[in-house]
């Protein structure tokens, strides 16, 4: 027995929700970070699964330039995150308000 | 048989990714993090994707997952309180609900376009989704925005080297 597209499918949004729930309901910036993370793993995953329906090589393609601006985005967020922590002593969003007024 | 190895690794992944997200120390959500990105490297040679699969477990669940639990580690956080605690609890009610309804949407989405596609695709060439070919895509079709992608590690390494120094002015 073959696995459905639809299948894939599910499970990427499925891990789609429940990085937005990480993200609408966890205050630590670096567990914020982790589900931004299993987002762009579940689109991954739905990018590699049309791949392989439709035959086409470009789903995989745009899953390495995706993998590619995600590691940039972690080095950069994580040092931010750093950043932060050195001059408020806290991952916190809700702690942080250096820009409101 | 293919099924009931998606049925398994699909399982772990849904798990794994649930428990990211409730864990009270971010230690543990890396953990569960990399079992999430592990299943889902088993779920991509599934789908013929062998390149996406190597880089998958050596950029994702290696590089970038010892780079998060480096910070972790280096920035000495304290367990916090469990997330569901009362101060935040309406606020997570809310997006919970609205994550929800996200869910449904997609799932109706899915199931009114996709649900009476053929299971297991079409039938691909063996060379489909393997290193010679991602390699040969990568220069030739996509030489552009390959070598855009240099610039972006470039400029992402010195923001990050920039970024994390002792002071920032």
């Amino acid at each position: 027995m073959s696995v459905p597209l639809s299948a894939y499918l599910i499970l990427s949004a499925y891990l789609f929700a429940m990085g937005v729930v990480g993200v609408a309901t966890r205050r630590n910036a670096l567990i914020i970070f982790m589900s931004i993370e299993l987002m762009l793993n579940a689109v991954n995953l739905s990018f590699l699964a049309f791949a392989r329906f439709l035959n086409s090589m470009d789903g995989q393609i745009f899953v390495f330039f995706v993998m590619v601006v995600a590691a940039a985005e972690v080095a950069v967020g994580l040092a931010i995150i750093i950043a932060i922590y050195r001059n408020k002593e806290t991952v916190d969003v809700a702690e942080l308000n250096l820009l409101k007024w | 048989m293919e099924l009931l190895v998606f049925a398994g690794l699909a399982l772990v992944a849904a798990v794994a990714g649930l428990l990211v997200i409730v864990q009270r120390h971010a230690v543990y959500s890396a953990l569960f993090l990399i079992i999430t990105m592990g299943s889902l490297a088993g779920i991509y040679i599934l789908l013929d994707a062998h390149f996406v699969w190597v880089i998958q477990v050596i950029v994702y669940a290696g590089a970038i997952m010892v780079l998060f639990l480096f910070v972790i580690m280096l920035l000495d956080i304290r367990s916090e309180p469990a997330p569901w605690a009362p101060p935040d609890r309406g606020r997570i009610l809310i997006a919970v609900l609205l994550s929800v309804v996200l869910l449904a949407e997609l799932g109706v989405a899915v199931a009114r376009r996709f649900v009476l596609a053929p299971a297991g695709g079409p039938a691909v060439a063996s060379s489909f989704g393997r290193t010679q070919t991602v390699g040969r895509l990568l220069f030739t079709d996509f030489l552009f925005p390959f070598e855009i992608t240099s610039i972006i590690l470039l400029v992402a390494m010195v923001g990050a080297m920039v970024l994390a120094k002792k002071r920032l002015h």
